[in-house]
């Protein structure tokens, strides 16, 4: 039988943890991904898991430990935040290029300068380029389930590719939440063995791992990462159809919410979608088309199924809890633009907000005035800035 | 021990045709060690940090190679055969492998003394069942000579040029890596040389069979960086045994021994004046200089004659 139970994201992500069971963690703490950590440290302590627990000396070390664990082959996951994902990042692009299955649950929290421990999405929008599938969560029930899926994904022969899995630090991480909690062997039989194809233990059939690609050879393993991208979504659509039938609940790309006949949405990820899924609710009763599009699947990005579902959209407005500093906006609207380039019918206006960095909250009133925005754009045709800084001293 | 007649019919684990110049020593003391794993009661898995070990081993599509090997990136060979031992306790309590099997990893100066400290500092005191091996080129040689902080004082490289205003070449002493290595507290330390292969292979011997972490610190001679012949490469490991420049010693559980002691410690210059890197010290003007290597050879030398005795 599933539990229900009230539970904060960082508590969730660690019980996903103990169900998966992996045969290694290796992590090291930082706010706000610390307590995952520690929470394991405790099912380690009092073996609730089978776990081999790894506290290393820094998050370099960390993915470095996942990386041997896994290409040992172990099932590995870590979990970490901010400049912890920023430590790692040399690490990031290798776990991908050697096809590593590590899954691992990402806090989301602003880079520093300056330091600041709340939540933004600097850090996973960073480590968009390093072959990683993302897969972001807008609350604990999101990230318990995606967490489990990832498993599934990462380890899909089809695949064989490293998994993060986020949610927003402080506010999902450390917020209370209900959830519904599958049962361990559930769990268990949906994620089943690991049974790695070629790894270091087997010792009857020695691999040499990490070896030296010249101009030879380096661009076909390259173009080999970006093949295995391509058929990330397949996959991930039928793990969620599996997961549909254990669990009831229902994942796709991306979350869809109110769009069908809406003239104008916002698209947005993480916990900020509920806020602004309570503003769409409220618009809607007073008889405006407003709808929503909320980002799941980032890496590989499901290009032509989002610029679809926006394609009858008049006005959409891409919120970005990120800055890339390219002067072009966040990262997610310059995807989308992108994405939206070739999308059929006539050319779908975008504007851009970034917003809640370092933590800053949004608020409702501040969505409900760029869906204001929105129809303004809709009705005139005309954008007047591409680019705002939603909610910010200037 | 194994005797010689049974170490000669091991197999080679690192295997010819790989691209390390002529008279590199590091795959010759890469050899010597593998040759101490005993077929016949366990298995090896290797790492590597990035350096002239792995570079010229595992050019796609081939790989010198015989047994399983993982290079992640540069500073981490350590953490990374951490995460390969711990994966290998993990499946083994999970009784999916019952193999007896070793775990090696191998990085160079730069690799261990100063990118890789951290994490080779991090995987000892965590007590991996692993042994660290450090090749010690001492200097970056992979990337073109440049200092470390395990490059001797007075040696010229591409990044501590002798020059005419500072004619000295590299002005810092080493880094006493062996030594920190010891202040860890594990249960096996040592400093070995190629030349003196006997006593390397029993000291890998010992260090696999260690439960715990070990580390073994051997000199590896490097031709271009060095400057010499590469017929040479053993002669100038000996010689900078013979002079008290590396001295073989080995902390076993905290116990200091040496094991080897030169009769007549011949000068320091005897092996300096036989590279091109010190080529500069024996220019008129650099007397002083000299004079302050050999002063620093016989303080290590007599310090670690003092700890031996402490017992």
């Amino acid at each position: 039988m599933s539990r229900r139970v009230a539970i904060t994201g960082n508590e969730a992500a660690a019980e996903a943890m103990r169900q998966i069971n992996p045969d290694v963690v290796a992590a090291y703490p930082i706010t706000p991904a610390t307590e995952i950590v520690q929470i394991f440290a405790d099912f380690v302590a009092n073996g609730d898991v089978d776990t081999e627990f790894v506290a290393v000396e820094s998050e370099h070390s960390a993915m470095s430990a996942t990386i041997g664990a896994s290409a040992a082959g172990a099932r590995a996951m870590t979990a970490t935040a901010s400049q912890g994902l920023a430590l790692m990042w040399e690490m990031l692009y290798i776990a991908a290029g050697l096809r590593l299955p590590i899954v691992a649950p990402i806090v989301n929290r602003a880079l520093s300068a300056p330091i600041n421990i709340h939540c933004d999405h600097s850090d996973t929008m960073g480590a968009r380029d390093s072959g990683w599938i993302q897969i972001y969560s807008e609350d604990a029930q999101e990230a318990y389930d995606n967490i489990i899926q990832a498993v599934r994904i990462a380890e899909h022969p089809d695949i064989k590719l490293p998994c993060m899995v986020t949610m927003d630090g402080f506010i999902v991480s450390h917020g209370m939440g209900n959830a519904e909690l599958l049962d361990d062997d559930v769990v268990q039989k949906f994620i089943g063995e690991y049974k790695p194809e070629h790894y270091l233990l087997d010792v009857d059939n020695p691999i040499t791992v990490g070896a030296l690609d010249f101009s030879d050879w380096y661009f076909e393993h390259r173009r080999q990462l970006a093949d295995a991208h391509t058929r990330v979504k397949d996959v991930v659509l039928q793990i969620a159809k599996e997961f549909k039938e254990i669990s009831g609940r229902e994942y796709k790309l991306f979350d869809a919410y109110r769009l069908d006949d809406a003239e104008v949405a916002i698209v947005v990820i993480n916990s900020a979608a509920g806020t602004a899924k309570t503003v769409v609710d409220q618009l809607r009763e007073k008889g405006l088309k407003v709808g929503l599009l909320k980002i799941r699947l980032f890496r590989p990005f499901p290009y032509e199924e989002i610029s679809e579902a926006l394609a009858g959209v008049k006005a959409v407005a891409v919120l970005d809890r990120a800055d890339s500093l390219s002067l072009m906006g966040g990262p997610l609207y310059i995807d989308l633009r992108a994405a939206m380039y070739d999308a059929p019918g006539p050319r779908v206006k975008m504007v851009n907000y970034i917003y809640g960095l370092g933590g800053r909250d949004i608020n409702m009133e501040q969505i409900a005035g760029v869906y204001d925005d929105l129809f303004e754009i809709a009705k005139t045709g005309e954008i007047k800035q591409a680019v705002t800084y939603l909610g910010v001293r200037e | 021990m194994a005797t010689l007649k049974e170490l000669s019919m091991r197999e080679d684990l690192l295997c010819g045709g790989h691209r390390a110049c002529a008279g590199c020593a590091a795959p010759i003391a890469i050899r010597q060690a593998l040759m101490a794993v005993d077929p016949e009661s366990s298995d090896v898995v290797v790492g590597c940090a990035t350096g002239c070990l792995e570079v010229t081993t595992t050019i796609y599509p081939y790989t010198a190679w015989r047994v399983p090997f993982i290079h992640s990136a540069f500073e981490n060979s350590a953490a990374t055969v951490s995460g390969v031992e711990t994966a290998y306790r993990a499946l083994k309590k999970k009784g999916k492998i019952d193999r007896d099997i070793k775990f090696m990893a191998f990085g160079g100066d730069g690799g261990t003394y100063d990118i890789g400290l951290q994490s080779l500092s991090g995987a000892m005191e965590r007590g991996h069942n692993m042994l660290y091996i450090c090749y010690d080129n001492q200097a970056y040689m992979n990337t073109g000579i440049q200092r470390s902080s395990a490059t001797p004082k007075g040696a010229s490289t591409t990044t501590s040029p002798a020059g005419s205003a500072i004619p000295a070449g590299k002005k810092q002493i080493r880094k006493d890596l062996t030594q920190i290595m010891v202040a860890h507290g594990i249960p096996y330390a040592a400093q070995a040389s190629p030349s003196n292969w006997r006593d390397f292979t029993r000291k890998v011997e010992k260090a696999l069979e260690v439960d715990g972490p070990a580390f073994i610190n051997v000199l590896s001679p490097c031709r271009l960086g060095w400057r010499y012949a590469p017929e040479e490469t053993i002669e100038l490991a000996r010689l900078a045994v013979n002079t008290c420049a590396w001295p073989l010693y080995e902390v076993e559980n905290g116990v200091v021994k040496i094991n080897y002691k030169p009769k007549d410690k011949p000068p320091v210059a005897e092996w300096l004046k036989k590279q091109g890197r010190f080529r500069h010290l024996f220019k008129p003007g650099n007397e002083a200089l000299l004079e302050e290597i050999q002063e620093d050879v016989d303080r290590n030398w007599n310090k670690l004659l003092a700890l031996e005795a402490m017992g």
